[in-house]
């Protein structure tokens, strides 16, 4: 018979769903996604470390589980709350249910829940941490709660990233350009699309100094994504400033809000967050529309940037930073995600655009033939 | 940049046929609002009255005209529009605004194509053309090639390799096409194909049936910028038509990989066709790999677009128009959320469930079989937060009555049966398939149908096992609603009351709470008030402390009940608004403007059932200060006048006329005794319930009977029976059909139809007009051309029928609408003026009447519901006075798509819609008419006719009248005879079918003749020549007549030549000026 599990939040309610997963407690920050679609890649998104995740959709797990759809080699989310898991998944390339994927990682889930009064409460209240247990009472799960430290003072991203380098896929022999990404929490996805454009990836912890990332001669450094608040990430934006003016730079999501922080701006805390694959951003420059997939809880506060650093996306919902834009230097940023199958196919133009910053940087030193027009055929 | 149009030519897409329905009246006036909305002039052309689109409140300037190039030429010359939008009329606008660019009619009076360019209709349009350019943008089409003849779709079916799918160029919902497994099959679909083809041209494809049939909603600006609304994954594998599928949104059984593959071919195919406006893109995609084939654009919102909007909550008509206007993405509002813009994707946080309306209860003769043409009449669509859930309401939703999920066919009780058939009962056929143990695995390797479906399936039936072996707890019954069981199932399962159950639920706070349509899964503040129910925790419909009404709509669009009833729950929407009150409009059909999120104050997509309305009326008197919201039941058909007896026995208050009145009306017996008591004549009768007093009354009142169930609408199972062996065959059917209403038997009086739509208020009885039939009575009054005014009734006679009206509508207390039909006999030479039936509702003339008398029907009605006198609304007891114009209302009939039925008129309605021809004489009105109804014969034509012998008397004078106008004819044996006689030159024909060439069949088929005269030789046993005439002319989609009355009226017609019609906005004509 089916074990009953609660979700308990930091305001005191208590929602009452059936366990899924492993019978383990989480405790973490409580986060819904609106994406209808691609729950494996969202519970492997390393930006999810430290979050108990709401799907809006209810029904999850229909397709079940393949080894095709990580973003990392775990599950990264604390815990998963959903209406619906699904029993009977059904596609050719499914191995397991969600169940017992979420069983054989040790993550926690529940199902059966009003997920859509939880999105409301956030929505409305911001925010807040949770736990997730099918073990504890109510009483013995607050406790918990209290006792866990809130999830904006910590640093998930020591806790994920690489402990040393490496290079991705070196057995496809060398590659035209180089690449240094640096790990605060980087997903395949992007070390596969990087890879395919004709680059040789090297990944590379997030604690590597600016002499240590220079050190290995990149034409370009991407600073990935990854999970919780850049306020607390001194020593990322320490080495970050190590970098500007060397060699051309990527930032992406919280890379992104790293290279902000070492301008000297600032970030905040979004009420509920960005997190979908439905989120129209602005290119300012051509006034073009793209839907993105995003992830993120902070924001880069405009009226904070300096240093010649402008914003060039916004969002059309709250018209916070997406994007932006070094006006010399060959340094650009963006909030959303580029190349996760868990969003569209729109964005894939701005790793063109960096491979050409890449490219005439390098040109200024050398005389290689120009890129030749990758498409990229995701 | 674009510069924005001044003034803009709409095109509607006419009557309501199988594969055009309201969806376009909710795209066409969402498109005139958008217009106003963005200052510019919108001129509306449309040949159906029966639409909210077609309102002088909607549109700008209102043309109810034929849609032909001829019309449409003389509408654009007088309105000089600068701008055409030729993608909200479906295809016949589509085809419409294609052939007016090829007469140079829009390059000669300066009229810009809007959104979408012609080239790019041409494109989407053309198969050849399409495939070319999606191989050279790099997407895949299954293999084929277009064909204009047999031979050569020989040769391409060979190369290929069967099974290969047909599908004619330019027709609409796959008209003409289908799969062919066998050479014969080819033969026979792909010279089908040809003929139903305007361009004669079939493609012949590699058939890609049993993969996934997954639909995209794209949208796209002039600044590039794309976004998808919706995508839709069919129940039904690839092979039946998705008009005919079930579909459910968003895609189920994708992985996010496909799902964005399939989303990046939908962008790359919008832009390739520089679409400016909405695009609707199906898929087929390998259940066992990556691969996919693209299989049809509509470069046009579509049934599909308007599905996705109420599924989604985004307004795709509304916005494409605004973009075809110059506008971007990014600078249109959601409306839903009032902070979002219209450059966003929504996201659901629920599954939508749609299941067609098929025609085959009326139809029982008709071929349920389903594949590439579609056959469905209408749609329902259920919204909740399982599959289960949402599949559950949308059977309910129905409406079939016992059909419920828990529904067998008798057959498959007696052995094995085949449930793997795609016909309309295979969602059923699967359920008892799974109960009886066959396993998912086996009927998805039969089907194809996706294991999540079918596992889904198997949970129903689980439960159902489950509630029918374990006791009632509150857990099990929370689980059962959860999972969409009605209480009337559970009941059933349980061996209860839907009653007890209800009251169960009640004792244990097992109740439904409603959520938000939002098209933002709860990330945003949303105001839109679109609710569903489900049960879980959080209430977000919130009752107002208010005054409010609830308007119950009408369902699914089906024979009989069609989108008249529509109009007449919007308007009511619209009314209780202006007066002051929170309108709440629940119905169940997407296609419509009243399930649109602002016809109402409040909208709940629900099905129209008993404890669907109790639950929201519950919800709605359940806050602080609420109290009971009024019912309004007169608006939605039979569906919501059916819903007057519950809801009062439940203490909820109705307000129009009562529960009372109506079973007064719609009881035979209190019917004929208030009658008699007035001293009124009705066609003497009674109400039956077995064979014995049946036969009874038919002796006592002599035959022929008019017999037909009480307490349905559209004459279902409505007949005319001559003698006492037929009868007793008719009672033992109806026995069967278990209505729990008796039968009614009346003698059948033979004579000129007529009716009224008046409005009263218990004081006054206003009567906006008399219209009068041109079929005699035996025809269904909604198969029947009406005329307005009347023309062929004496003085004496229509004051009769007020006389009469007037003192049934104070006798019965009607409060609000109601219609009745009269026959008026000469007997003896003297006229007399029987009551042929009272319906205390909206009938489907209101909107006609409404348009052409100039009396707003709806909003009288609702106001002296609400309390204001007719006479504080300025009308008075009595005819209204007749204004000085003709119009003509006609039946259409969607019956080339449906192969079996027969197509003959009588007391059983068939039509699917209704048009309109309008002028200030009678001919122009009545050419108009037939032009419109695409009836008209050509000049000179020749004339296949069969007329039974009872009828040749009355024939020939026709025929001479019809000679005289230049018309030679082809004749059966027994006709021909006949014409011989006459003087008149005729060929012989033979129509026993075995005995040579050529036969009827092949002159109607080969093209000889223009048009078919086929009355009916009488008795019930269809005479089975005639039936293939008739079929064959339904196929080859020429006008085939089996009234004289309606002839004789074309007759008429055809003697004044090549006519100029006049054109003009719909109130010049009823101001004259």
């Amino acid at each position: 018979m089916t074990k009953r599990a609660i979700l308990l939040l930091q305001d005191g309610s208590i929602y009452e769903g059936q366990s899924i997963g492993a019978d383990i407690d989480a405790c973490g920050e409580v986060v819904f996604n609106t994406s209808m679609i691609g729950y494996q890649e969202l519970l492997t998104d390393p930006s999810y470390a430290g979050q108990i995740v709401i799907p809006t959709y209810p029904l999850i797990g229909n397709y079940g589980i393949n080894e095709y759809d990580m973003d990392s080699g775990r599950i990264q989310a604390q815990g998963f709350a959903v209406r619906e898991s699904c029993f009977k998944p059904s596609h050719y390339q499914s191995q397991k249910t969600l169940d017992s994927y979420l069983s054989e990682a040790d993550i926690p889930g529940i199902a059966g829940l009003d997920t859509r009064s939880i999105t409301r409460k956030l929505r409305n209240h911001g925010v807040m941490m949770g736990v997730l247990t099918s073990t504890r009472t109510p009483q013995e799960a607050a406790e918990l709660l209290r006792s866990t430290p809130s999830y904006d003072t910590q640093d998930f991203v020591k806790k994920i990233s690489a402990k040393e380098s490496f290079f991705f896929r070196p057995e496809d022999g060398p590659r035209r350009r180089n690449i240094v990404i640096v790990d605060y929490g980087c997903k395949y996805s992007i070390m596969r699309i990087i890879h395919r454009l004709d680059c040789n990836v090297k990944v590379m912890p997030c604690t590597a100094t600016a002499k240590e990332i220079l050190g290995s001669n990149p034409d370009g450094i991407l600073l990935s994504p990854g999970p919780g608040n850049p306020e607390v990430l001194d020593y990322a934006v320490y080495n970050i400033r190590g970098l500007i003016g060397y060699k051309p730079i990527l930032g992406i999501c919280l890379g992104g809000q790293l290279v902000a922080r070492a301008f000297g701006g600032k970030t905040f805390k979004l009420k509920f967050g960005h997190r979908g694959g439905n989120h129209p951003v602005k290119e300012l420059s051509t006034e073009c529309v793209h839907i993105s997939a995003q992830n993120h809880g902070y924001a880069v506060d405009p009226d904070s940037l300096n240093n010649g650093l402008n914003v060039s996306h916004i969002s059309l919902n709250d018209n916070t930073v997406e994007g932006l834009l070094h006006k010399e230097l060959p340094i650009l940023t963006i909030q959303y995600h580029l190349e996760t199958s868990l969003g569209p196919h729109d964005n894939l133009n701005i790793f063109d655009q960096f491979m050409q910053l890449v490219d005439s940087e390098k040109n200024n030193f050398h005389c290689d033939e120009r890129a030749g027009e990758d498409k990229i055929d995701y | 940049m674009i510069t924005k149009p001044k003034k803009v030519l709409i095109i509607g897409s006419g009557p309501i046929i199988i594969g055009q329905a309201a969806e376009f009246d909710y795209a066409g006036t969402q498109a005139c609002k958008a217009m106003r909305e963005e200052g510019v002039i919108s001129v509306l052309v449309n040949s159906n009255p029966a639409t909210i689109m077609t309102d002088e409140e909607i549109a700008d300037i209102v043309y109810i005209e034929p849609l032909t190039v001829e019309m449409l030429t003389r509408i654009i010359e007088r309105e000089r529009p600068d701008g055409l939008l030729p993608t909200l009329g479906g295809q016949t606008g589509l085809n419409l605004a294609v052939a007016l660019a090829d007469a140079g009619v829009l390059e000669k009076y300066n009229v810009r194509p809007l959104g979408t360019s012609i080239d790019t209709i041409r494109t989407a349009e053309d198969r050849e053309l399409f495939k070319k350019l999606l191989l050279k943008i790099g997407e895949p089409v299954p293999q084929s090639a277009t064909v204009t003849s047999l031979e050569d779709a020989r040769v391409i079916a060979g190369e290929i390799g069967l099974p290969v799918v047909i599908r004619p160029s330019f027709t609409m919902g796959g008209t003409g096409g289908g799969i062919a497994h066998t050479w014969d099959e080819l033969d026979s679909i792909a010279s089908g194909g040809l003929m139903a083809s305007p361009t004669h041209q079939v493609l012949v494809e590699r058939s890609v049936a049993g993969w996934k049939e997954i639909e995209y909603e794209v949208m796209r600006d002039a600044a590039d910028t794309c976004i998808t609304v919706c995508s839709m994954e069919n129940f039904d594998p690839v092979g039946v038509h998705t008009g005919d599928s079930i579909v459910v949104a968003p895609v189920q059984t994708l992985t996010s990989r496909e799902y964005q593959m399939l989303r990046s071919a939908s962008s790359k195919i919008i832009r390739a066709l520089k679409i400016e406006g909405g695009c609707n893109i199906q898929f087929a995609l390998n259940p066992s790999s990556e691969e996919y084939v693209v299989i049809e654009v509509n470069p046009r919102v579509s049934r599909s677009s308007a599905l996705a909007s109420k599924a989604t909550g985004y307004p795709i008509a509304r916005v494409a128009s605004k973009i075809a206007i110059g506008k971007r993405l990014d600078e249109i509002p959601n409306a839903v959320t009032g902070k979002t813009l219209a450059s966003f994707e929504p996201a659901v946080d629920y599954i939508v469930v749609k299941i067609p309306r098929w025609p085959f209860d009326k139809f029982a003769s008709g071929d349920r079989l389903l594949g590439t043409q579609m056959k469905a009449t209408g749609e329902v669509m259920a919204i909740d937060r399982t599959f289960e859930a949402a599949f559950g309401k949308a059977i309910r939703s129905l409406e079939f009555g016992k059909k419920t999920l828990l529904w067998e066919d008798p057959r498959w009780k007696e052995g094995p049966f085949d449930y793997s058939e795609a016909t309309d009962l295979r969602l059923w056929a699967l359920m008892a398939a799974l109960r009886r143990g066959i396993t998912p695995d086996t009927i998805h390797s039969k089907t194809k149908i996706d294991l999540w479906f079918l596992n889904k399936m198997l949970n129903l039936v689980n439960m159902e096992k489950r509630l029918l072996s374990q006791t009632l707890d509150p857990e099990l019954m929370l689980q059962a609603k959860r999972m969409g069981f009605s209480d009337v199932t559970i009941g059933t399962l349980s061996d209860k009351l839907p009653e007890q159950i209800r009251q169960m639920r009640h004792e244990w706070g097992i109740c439904p709470v409603y959520k938000m349509v939002d098209t933002c899964a709860a990330e945003f503040d949303a105001a839109t008030p679109y609710f569903y129910s489900t049960y879980e925790l959080e209430n977000e419909a919130i009752p107002a402390p208010v005054k409010k009404a609830i308007v119950i709509g009408s369902g699914p669009i089906r024979i009989a009940q069609g989108i008249e009833f529509d109009y007449c729950s919007v308007h009511s929407a619209w009314v209780l608004h202006k007066a002051g009150y929170q309108s709440i409009m629940v119905n169940s059909n997407p296609e419509t403007v009243s399930t649109d999120f602002d016809t109402s104050d409040r909208l709940y997509f629900e099905a129209l059932d008993t404890e669907s309305l109790l639950d929201i009326l519950e919800n709605e008197s359940s806050g602080e200060g609420c109290k009971e919201p009024l019912s309004i039941v007169q608006f939605g058909g039979q569906t919501a006048i059916n819903l007057a007896e519950p809801l009062t026995c439940a203490g909820m208050p109705l307000i129009g006329s009562s529960s009372d009145t109506i079973d007064l009306a719609e009881d035979r017996g209190r019917f004929e005794a208030f009658l008699s008591e007035l001293g009124i004549p009705q066609a003497p009768g009674s109400a039956v319930s077995n064979v014995e007093e049946a036969l009874r009354v038919a002796d006592l009142i002599g035959y022929p009977v008019v017999v037909r169930p009480s307490y349905v609408l559209g004459g279902r199972a409505m007949e005319i029976v001559h003698d006492a062996s037929d009868l007793a065959r008719y009672m033992k059917a109806a026995s069967e059909l278990d209505t729990g209403h008796r039968i009614l038997i009346d003698k059948y009086l033979i004579g000129k139809e007529c009716e009224i739509d008046a409005v009263a208020d218990g004081e006054t009885v206003f009567i906006p007009g008399v219209m009068e039939h041109i079929e005699r009575t035996g025809v269904h009054s909604g198969d029947s051309m009406a005329v307005y005014p009347s023309q062929n009734l004496t003085d004496n006679e229509i004051s009769t029928i007020v006389d009469y009206s007037v003192r049934m509508g104070l006798g019965l207390g009607v409060i609000g609408l109601m219609n009745v039909q009269f026959v008026v006999m000469h007997v003896n030479g003297e006229s007399k003026v029987y009551v042929l039936e009272l319906n205390p509702r909206a009938s489907r003339t209101i909107p006609f009447i409404s348009k052409v008398a100039g009396v707003p029907m709806i909003e009288l009605a609702t106001n002296v519901m609400l309390g204001r006198s007719l006479k504080e609304q300025g009308y008075s007891t009595g005819l209204h006075s007749a204004r000085e114009l003709i119009a003509i209302k006609a039946p259409v009939f969607s019956m080339s798509k449906l192969v079996g039925v027969d197509t003959y008129l009588g007391p059983e309605m068939k039509s699917t819609g209704e048009v309109m021809g309008i002028d200030h004489d009678f001919k122009a009105a009545l050419g108009k008419t037939l032009l419109a109804a695409g009836l008209m014969l050509p000049q000179r034509g020749k004339l296949l006719m069969s007329i039974a012998d009872r009828d040749k008397a009355e024939a020939l004078p026709i025929i001479r009248r019809l000679h005289q106008s230049g018309y030679s004819f082809f004749a059966t044996e027994g006709t021909a005879v006949m014409i011989e006689a006459d003087s008149m030159p005729v060929n012989v024909i033979t129509k026993k079918l075995s005995e040579g060439h050529p036969n009827v069949i092949d002159v109607i088929r080969d093209g000889t003749v223009d048009g078919v005269v086929n009355t009916m030789t009488g008795g019930r046993v269809p005479q089975r020549d005639g039936f293939e005439i008739r079929r064959a002319a339904a196929e080859k989609r020429i006008p085939c007549f089996t009234s004289l009355d309606t002839i004789a009226a074309l007759s008429q017609v055809l003697d004044d030549g090549s006519h100029i019609y006049s054109v003009k906005p719909l109130p010049s004509y009823r101001n004259n000026k």
